[in-house]
């Protein structure tokens, strides 16, 4: 029996580095320090495994050679006029630059999961800048946390006991020493654990930050209520955020999905900044994919924009609501994807994942999922930080080292193995003609 | 009855992520409508109840539950997943994303209903 330490989760983005990984006679048999969906990936990995390549022929998936599905994937690449490039948070940044070289190389567009989860922060965040930390100021110094639009409890288990009011910090050693808000639309099972609880009304976030804003300031409120929230109550928190030493705001897609969207972004941005001229307040929002982080700044450093990248004009452009996937696919602009360690058609809006199977696809993922039963190639691949190493960036946008801990099956390659061996193809493709 | 929907992660749907979207985990977390109770009386459904969302993009049959988390009166909450997608529009917009949350949508009681798994809920997109 070997115990693996030092392993960094490849579930989430708080990328817990701390895990100890039990392997006996080449499996791995249990996880230590680990959460349940920490838990339930390591040990299920394996579930649902693909390990041959295949093409679509007649209706049905044929298994082939790894090189003739590499031919195959180039070609229609090559052949497509406005390819997509989708999905990339669940791989490591060393595939995700490939694949940037891959979308420039063939003129097309390429965007990553963020464009359906934090994309409207991440535009706010290019259009305005905000002040941000890393994860272990929040330990040692937050005695303010706040949580809006965020369940972490359900979505990102640990964070509470390694960051905020479980961690015993250099500074803040207890839970008496810091202060929990939640603000959400539901009563979750974080907002129970919460000193305050603030229930706003649903699409109404903006308003409510629109309102804390004037408290903060000390303008007067002519409501009763905003946003279904008594102004006594916006008061009351407007003095806990002016009053603390160094709060955080740290929250979760219920502000990105609902109406507002990047403008609901724009609000907490302001929000953060007029509270900077009173005390110490940093923003982070709590990424979702382990490496979706990762994508935005793998795309940001290669081509000056962290998603919806396109390369149809043989530089890269960036307008989100056009250049997006569910956009593209929206209006069939598109004519053949690549689809890596995602599955956009479980995650799509039903219009948007319909008009995806119209054209020819090819996907790489180390597991059958509904995208892979659909596709005309299929390329399966190793996975990251548990089959083999790469880089993954952490919510606070901290790279790790995502360890190996165990041999692939025989014949799997990596996805940025697989994407440079696409590329080496496309480029003899397009050099023939 | 008009309620706002909201999507999001629960505890089953991200551990049915890595069950395998083929997983009864994923499909059982996929199909529940979670509901405040009065809103589960007024419409007279019991746990498990079949009920349909519509909004102004598609419709989906689901199993109505009492919501593990409270929603207040007139909310419904569905984990994200393709069966409640099939309600959620493509348009974005001009800003990229889904609205995926705070969606107006209608429910309403239906009979015993068969309820797709997710092979043939694909199928319904077409190829």
């Amino acid at each position: 029996m070997e115990i693996v330490t030092s392993v960094v989760c490849p579930f989430c983005g708080c990328l817990c580095d701390d895990l100890e990984v039990v392997v006996k006679e080449g499996k791995i048999v249990n996880v230590r320090k680990g959460c349940a969906y920490s838990l339930t990936k390591f040990l299920n990995y394996t579930e649902d495994r693909l390990t041959e390549p295949m093409v679509m022929k007649e209706g049905k998936h044929v298994n082939v050679r790894i090189d003739e599905a590499v031919k195959r994937a180039a070609q229609i690449l090559v052949e497509a006029v406005y390819p997509m490039l989708y999905g990339w948070s669940s791989t490591s940044s060393e595939a995700q630059r490939v694949g940037i070289e891959l979308a420039e190389e063939v003129g097309g567009v390429i965007d990553n999961t963020s464009t359906v989860c934090h994309g409207p922060t991440v535009e706010a965040f290019q259009e305005m800048g905000h002040v941000s930390c890393t994860l272990g100021q929040v330990k040692n110094r937050a005695d303010l946390i706040i949580y809006w639009a965020s369940n972490p409890l359900q979505s990102h288990l640990r964070h509470m006991s390694r960051y905020t009011i479980g961690a015993a910090g250099r500074w803040r050693k207890c839970r008496d020493d810091r202060t929990l808000v939640v603000v959400d639309v539901r009563k979750t099972y974080t907002a129970k654990v919460a000193d305050y609880f603030v229930q706003v009304e649903p699409n109404a976030d903006y308003e409510l930050m629109a309102a804390l804003r004037m408290a903060i300031k000390q303008e007067e409120i002519e409501q009763e209520t905003v946003a279904g929230v008594p102004v006594e109550h916006i008061e009351e928190l407007a003095n806990l955020m002016i009053g603390c030493e160094f709060g955080i705001l740290f929250y979760g897609l219920g502000l990105t999905m609902s109406s507002g969207k990047n403008r609901n972004l724009d609000a907490a941005i302001s929000l953060v900044r007029d509270l900077n001229s009173r005390t110490k307040f940093v923003m982070m929002p709590m990424r979702g994919h382990f490496n979706v982080c990762g994508a935005n700044k793998t795309s940001l450093w290669q081509t000056g924009y962290p998603f919806a990248v396109d390369f149809s004009h043989g530089y890269p452009r960036y307008n989100p609501g056009v250049t997006s996937a569910v956009d593209l696919l929206h209006r069939n602009e598109s004519d053949a994807a690549l689809i890596i360690s995602s599955d956009p058609l479980t995650n799509f809006p039903k219009g948007a994942a319909a008009s995806l199977i119209e054209d020819p696809m090819i996907v790489i993922d180390p597991h059958k999922t509904v995208t892979t039963d659909m596709a005309d190639v299929f390329i399966p691949s190793t996975f990251v930080g548990i089959e083999c190493k790469g880089t993954a960036y952490r919510m606070d946008g901290v790279p790790l080292k995502m360890r190996k801990v165990i041999e692939p099956p025989d014949g799997c390659l990596s996805d940025e193995g697989i994407l440079r061996m696409i590329l080496e193809e496309v480029r003899r493709l397009k050099g023939g003609k | 009855m008009k309620v706002i929907l909201v999507t999001g992660r629960s505890l089953k749907q991200g551990m049915g992520l890595e069950l395998g979207k083929f997983s009864d985990t994923y499909y059982r977390s996929g199909v529940a409508c979670e509901m405040n109770p009065e809103d589960m009386k007024e419409l007279g459904l019991g746990s498990g109840g079949f009920v349909k969302v519509m909004s102004d993009h598609g419709e989906v049959v689901l199993r109505a539950v009492e919501a593990s988390e409270e929603v207040p009166h007139g909310m419904i909450f569905i984990p994200y997943g393709p069966w409640v997608n099939l309600v959620v529009r493509s348009e974005t917009q001009g800003t990229g994303m889904p609205s995926y949350k705070g969606i107006e949508v209608e429910v309403e009681t239906v009979g015993e209903s068969d309820i797709p798994n997710v092979e043939e809920l694909v199928k319904l997109f077409g190829r």
